[in-house]
């Protein structure tokens, strides 16, 4: 009891640096330095054909074979870093800020809008959220702004829940009480009070979000509704060359493998964040 | 209880009848009308007015929608805008597809998941829990065309163990066996896809009940452990378990398109991707209610079940 | 004869948050004897309840018994392999937990539970040990013993529950039951019966018996010896009657000075002080109150109470009848349903927003978690500056020696102003709590139970801090209890809530002396005394009669503690209107008794 509650000494928190997360961080600061610097050491452009050799094996051609265009795979990859993480983050930053903010004003807000506002965030959450892109996109188009307007609100139903539950779990603390009954505006109890407490889980989620989006987008450009080619995205990447599987091709396995490690990567800081967090919160966000 | 469940399933009636609607609003989103965005700007008088014809654009939004709704009802859902072929045959002919994946995974995953689960719960914080623990967290995060893409590779395509691509079109007469190696792969994706989700939940759902101080008093009973979890800690952990999985029916759901695009399976995932592209908006309504309604529906299963599984609900004071 | 239960130089280690293990208890030595109850008393932190566990050779996840002997009926448990030790718990020693709520599986019907000891061990069939849990239910004075088994745990009242607990435990006949705090959760009046129950059983069965508490008013009734813990180790050990009377030990002298004397022995003769002539800084008339939307759970009912200047004013009632959510109301933090506030004779709104600034500033508010109360991520500084800011206004170096004045004036060192709330203690948090209020330099503070989260020894503390405060600075007080020493320890005035409602008010020492409501006497009889023979003798007297078990139905016409009451007529009590009694000094009794039947 008072053995658990103590502060964490030094000691413990160097002991807290598990293997997972420094592996996790290797990996995510890996792909960020791609996404970074990629395209300006990559070799060919995205869109250079190399060779007219189709599914070229790794070593013959590049780094890591051709394309079923004869493109070069390696630089393509560079590229695709670039795009499909660039791409995730826009999406997370909309669908962060649009969750975050109608959450908290849902949570502070009056039963009325506040109903009214979860009722429509319900309405949205019972599609599965592939279902509603597809149904949005084949009204919409396909072209590559309606997808992320589509993702991030999708998204963001997912943060609103998140914040929205948050906010109203502090809001009913004491120590809001205690502000209330001082006569403190509504915008000071939120951002004082409320939103210092909710930092810590909104970072974790913001991680979650993030391979969220990664995921989408690239199941999306698979699936030949996201980025059209010829543009590098690793979603598109793993499209193309699926037949060249059947060649014996790793070309598809690259870009694919590519998703996988970062969001990997990403999943295990976030749940070392979430264990050195502990409490209710981070349990169901583990999720 | 009974007012409970009624009032439950009112609620999925509501939530059908809302998403119903806002499927058919999405097609009012576009400026212009369909028939506009569809044809694209080559499009003639002639071509634009039977097309408006055909989705009785010249009619008023309420009886449009009242009128689709009663398509739905009755099966009845008109042709496809991209070729003509009646799109209630075209569901009809590759549900079967995608109703044996999803079901099939369904039967191997969902056990499994508890299983693994349980297993993770009961031996919480041994090398096994963590072992668990890491590999789902992989799992949740690959996507399925990495784990499709890899098992091809592996198996197929290195190990020659089974064929890389089968003729799914023949699948409705083959025998079992035939069904079973070709849909292995398949199934084996879309299992690793929704295991992960599930087991983890499961194991979280079972964590819960196990630091409960009923379950202390039964080990200071001298309770064994089977009989600790199966006697006290699985009856309290069976709405949050079902609960579970319902929600696993969603990445289920998302799952099957995806697969369904790898291995190029014909079922109702390939075609509303096939649709979403040809802009062919009555199939691609059609589909998604399909899939929003039997998602709704196992979630209003679920939801059932726990209120059945509640002993305070069962037996009111 | 030999001890059923040895347990010599135990050592038990916790895993700490940083994976390291800490000792929690180090070398404790206790032991009983067929028939003698031993108590282990402590504060929170003393292994009090690791230790009791420790019998059961059974230690929480995160801990191990790293040391020592435990002889369990001649047997060294931790020689014991794990089956061993299994086939031991629930047949020779059985657990009572503290929430019997929480400890009953809410999936099994109660009969299964009791009786599962004996189903595990095998030691009787199924219908025999059903038969045997009958008799223990009628012992406990459990209503419906037929019946009981049959019913679901969410299906009977918490007090009825902590007494199935004793049956669970006694249904194996145990030689020894370890009792966890068993009537800490439990409200006053509902103590008393469970506690004899207790009582009754482990004497009626020989039992030997180990009673984990923090409270020592309830040990003197149960235990033949008592154990004083604290960190982990033993700090006196004797006799009851020696440690109540003789304490030796420094800490064990410290937890007696902490225990309240009874309220009884404060009334002293009224001062006369006639409440109508004080000014009064906050009053409340008739208020109702309540929860939720459209089907109101009212929550108070025609509730009128004044705090004059400078005079504290206690409230009491048990959990649930409302006393929070009166002082919410006067803090404007739930807008009452109808009735009204007064500050000055100055009707206030009904919610803090459109409230002024100096009304705001003088009605402060001080909550019962010290833990919930402060923002976590707040350091002191900020915490008590806020304040400052809001009502005081003063320039950056006047603020900085103000916000120091205030921590020497909780007897805290002014350091404590960089500190973040996670860095303190309870009881400390508490004293920021407090410091935070005192910031705005109010005329009254809503005190809220501001005690029942902390130790003993620490909200001893507290409770002599407000009273030195109130003497310096003349400050008021609505303090909120559920315990009636603390409020008879230094209220001027008494309001008694029972489901919402007033039953009884006026100057302390006319509540504490007749004529009683029936609730205010069935509360004064149920607060333990420190002394040995106190419960046998209410016991005998009958005077904590109580209809136990009987919901509490606030919205119903007639007297609300109708069901509950010894003296309750029928057809008048729980139809009519309860009409207020007045006496001099503003004291009232809402009763349809006649005073003088009041009296007796």
């Amino acid at each position: 009891m008072s053995a658990a509650s103590q502060a964490p000494s030094e000691t413990d928190l160097k002991t807290r640096f598990t293997p997972s997360l420094i592996i996790g961080l290797v990996i995510v600061g890996f792909w960020l330095l791609v996404a970074l610097f990629g395209p300006a050491l990559a070799p060919h452009l995205e869109s250079d054909i190399v060779t007219d050799m189709s599914y070229a094996p790794a070593g013959e051609v590049g780094l890591l074979g051709s394309d079923y265009l004869g493109r070069d795979v390696f630089s393509r990859l560079l590229y695709g870093a670039r795009m499909t993480m660039g791409l995730a983050l826009l999406v997370t930053l909309l669908s962060f800020s649009l969750g975050v903010i109608l959450g908290f004003i849902a949570a502070i807000s009056g039963r009325w809008i506040d109903g009214l506002m979860s009722r429509i965030n319900d309405a949205l959450m019972a599609f599965p959220s592939i279902i509603l892109a597809l149904i949005v996109m084949s009204a919409l188009g396909t072209s590559l702004m309606i997808m992320i307007v589509t993702v991030a609100i999708i998204d963001s139903t997912r943060v609103f829940r998140l914040s929205r539950a948050l906010a109203m779990d502090i809001s009913v603390m004491d120590f809001v009480d205690v502000a209330r009954s001082r006569g403190e505006s509504l915008w000071w109890i939120t951002v004082r009070e409320i939103l210092p407490n909710t930092l810590a889980p909104l970072a974790a989620e913001f991680g979650i979000r993030f391979t969220f989006a990664i995921l989408f987008i690239s199941a999306l450009s698979f699936l030949g509704l996201g980025v059209q080619p010829p543009a590098a995205d690793w979603g598109v990447m793993v499209k193309e060359n699926l037949q060249g599987l059947l060649f014996g091709s790793a070309a598809a396995l690259m870009p694919a493998a590519a998703v996988a490690s970062l969001t990997v990567g990403v999943n295990l800081i976030v749940d070392w964040f979430l264990r050195r967090m502990g409490g209710d919160v981070s349990q169901e966000l583990m999720n | 209880m009974g007012r409970l469940l009624i009032r439950r399933i009112l609620l999925g009636i509501v939530v059908t009848w809302v998403v119903s609607m806002m499927i058919f609003a999405a097609t009012e989103l576009l400026p212009g009308d369909v028939c506009h965005a569809v044809l694209g700007q080559g499009a003639t008088e002639k071509s634009l007015e039977s097309c408006r014809e055909r989705l009785q654009l010249n009619q008023p939004m309420h009886t449009r929608y009242l009128q689709w709704l009663g398509r739905l009802a009755t099966g009845e859902l008109g042709t496809s805008l991209a070729n003509d072929l009646q799109i209630s045959d075209q569901i009809g002919a590759r549900a079967w597809n995608t109703v044996r994946l999803a079901a099939l995974t369904a039967l191997i995953a969902v056990p499994l998941a508890v299983l693994l689960g349980l297993i993770a719960a009961i031996r919480a914080d041994s090398s096994v829990d963590r072992g668990i623990s890491i590999g789902t967290l992989c799992f949740i995060s690959v996507p399925e065309f990495f784990t499709g893409v890899l098992l091809v590779y592996i198996l197929a395509v290195q190990l020659r163990w089974m064929p890389a691509v089968a003729n799914y079109r023949d699948l409705t007469r083959g025998d079992f066996l035939e069904v079973i190696e070709a849909l292995a792969l398949p199934i084996a994706t879309l299992t690793f896809a929704v295991l992960a989700h599930m087991t983890r939940m499961t194991r979280t759902a079972v964590l819960n009940v196990m630091s409960s101080p009923y379950i202390e008093q039964a080990i200071l009973k001298g309770a064994s452990r089977s009989r600790v979890i199966i006697r006290h800690a699985l009856p309290n952990a069976v709405a949050p378990i079902v609960n579970v999985i319902a929600l696993n029916l969603a990445y289920l759901v998302s799952g099957v398109v995806v697969v369904e695009a790898i291995f190029r399976i014909p079922g109702l995932g390939t075609l509303m991707v096939e649709s979403v592209i040809y802009r062919d908006i009555p199939t691609v309504q059609a589909i998604g209610m399909l899939f929003c309604v039997t998602y709704v529906g196992f979630n209003l299963i679920a939801d059932v079940m726990a209120i059945i599984a509640n002993p305070r609900l069962r037996h009111p004071r | 004869m030999s001890a059923v239960i040895d347990i010599q130089d135990l050592w038990v280690e916790a895993r700490s948050s940083g994976g390291s293990f800490q000792p929690i208890v180090e070398g404790v030595s206790v032991s009983v004897y067929p028939g003698e109850v031993v108590a282990l008393i402590g504060e929170s932190g003393s292994g009090k309840t690791t230790t009791a566990l420790s019998a059961m050779a059974y230690s929480k996840p995160g801990c191990r018994i790293v040391g020592g002997s435990i002889t369990l009926n001649g047997r060294d448990l931790l020689k014991l392999d794990q089956e061993e030790r299994r086939q031991l718990r629930g047949r020779e020693a059985a657990y009572v937990a503290q929430s019997a709520a929480a400890a009953f599986n809410p999936a099994i019907r109660i009969g299964d539970q009791v009786i599962e000891s004996t189903a595990i061990h095998q030691l009787m069939p199924r219908d025999d040990a059903l038969r045997e849990a009958v008799k223990l239910y009628q012992r406990l004075d459990l209503p419906d013993p037929e019946r009981l088994s049959n019913r679901y745990p969410h299906q009977v009242s918490g007090g009825q529950l902590q007494r199935l607990m004793a049956a669970m435990a006694m249904s194996s006949s145990p030689a020894l039951l370890i009792l966890d705090e068993p009537t800490t959760a439990l409200d006053v009046t509902t103590q008393i019966s469970v506690l004899s129950a207790f009582k009754d059983l482990i004497r009626g069965q020989n039992t030997a018996a180990i009673y984990v508490t923090h409270d020592l008013a309830v040990v003197a009734q149960i235990a033949d010896r008592i154990v004083v813990m604290q960190n982990g180790k033993v700090m006196e050990a004797g006799a009851t009657e020696q440690i109540i009377s003789r304490p030796e030990n420094a800490y064990t002298q410290t937890l007696m000075a902490a225990v309240r004397p009874p309220p009884k022995s404060m009334s002293v003769e009224g001062e006369g002080s006639d409440q109508t002539d004080d000014e009064m800084i906050v009053s409340v008339d008739s208020i109702t109150a309540g929860y939720g939307r459209t089907e109101t759970k009212i929550v108070l009912q025609d509730v009128s109470v004044a705090v004059p200047k400078g005079k504290v004013v206690g409230v009491i009632g048990e959990s649930g009848c409302g006393k929070s959510t009166l002082a919410r109301v006067i803090a404007g933090l739930l807008p009452q349903r109808s009735g009204e506030i007064y500050h000055h004779g100055q009707e206030l709104p009904n919610v803090a927003r459109r409230r002024t600034r100096s009304v705001l500033k003088n009605i402060q508010i001080v909550f019962q978690m010290p833990d919930v109360a402060i923002n976590p991520r707040h350091r002191v500084r900020e915490i008590l500056g806020r304040p400052l800011d809001l009502f005081i206004g003063l320039s950056a170096s006047a603020r900085e020696s103000r916000i120091d004045e205030l921590l020497e004036l909780v007897e805290l060192p002014t350091s404590y102003k960089t500190r973040l709330p996670g860095e303190l203690s309870g009881g400390e948090k508490q004293r920021i709590n407090l410091a935070r209020a005192l910031a705005a330099e109010p005329e009254v503070i809503l005190c809220d139970e501001v005690t029942s989260a902390l130790d003993t020894v620490v909200g001893k503390a507290i409770i002599d801090l407000l009273k030195k405060l109130q003497a310096n600075l003349g400050v008021a007080y609505l303090f909120i209890s559920h315990d009636l020493s603390t409020v008879a320890s230094f209220a001027d005035h008494v309001v008694v809530l029972y489901a919402g409602r007033v039953v009884e008010q006026g100057p302390l020492a006319s509540v504490l002396a007749p004529p009683f409501h029936p609730y205010t006497r069935l509360l004064l009889s149920s607060v333990p005394e420190l002394r040995t023979d106190w419960l046998d003798g209410v016991v005998a007297s009958k005077a904590h009669l109580d209809h136990l078990g009987q919901a509490v139905d606030s919205s119903k016409v007639g007297c609300p503690f109708f069901s509950r009451c010894a003296v309750a007529v029928n057809d008048v009590c729980n139809r009519q209107d309860v009409p207020l009694r007045k006496m001099d000094q503003g004291h009232t009794v809402a009763c349809h008794l006649e005073l003088d039947a009041l009296r007796g």
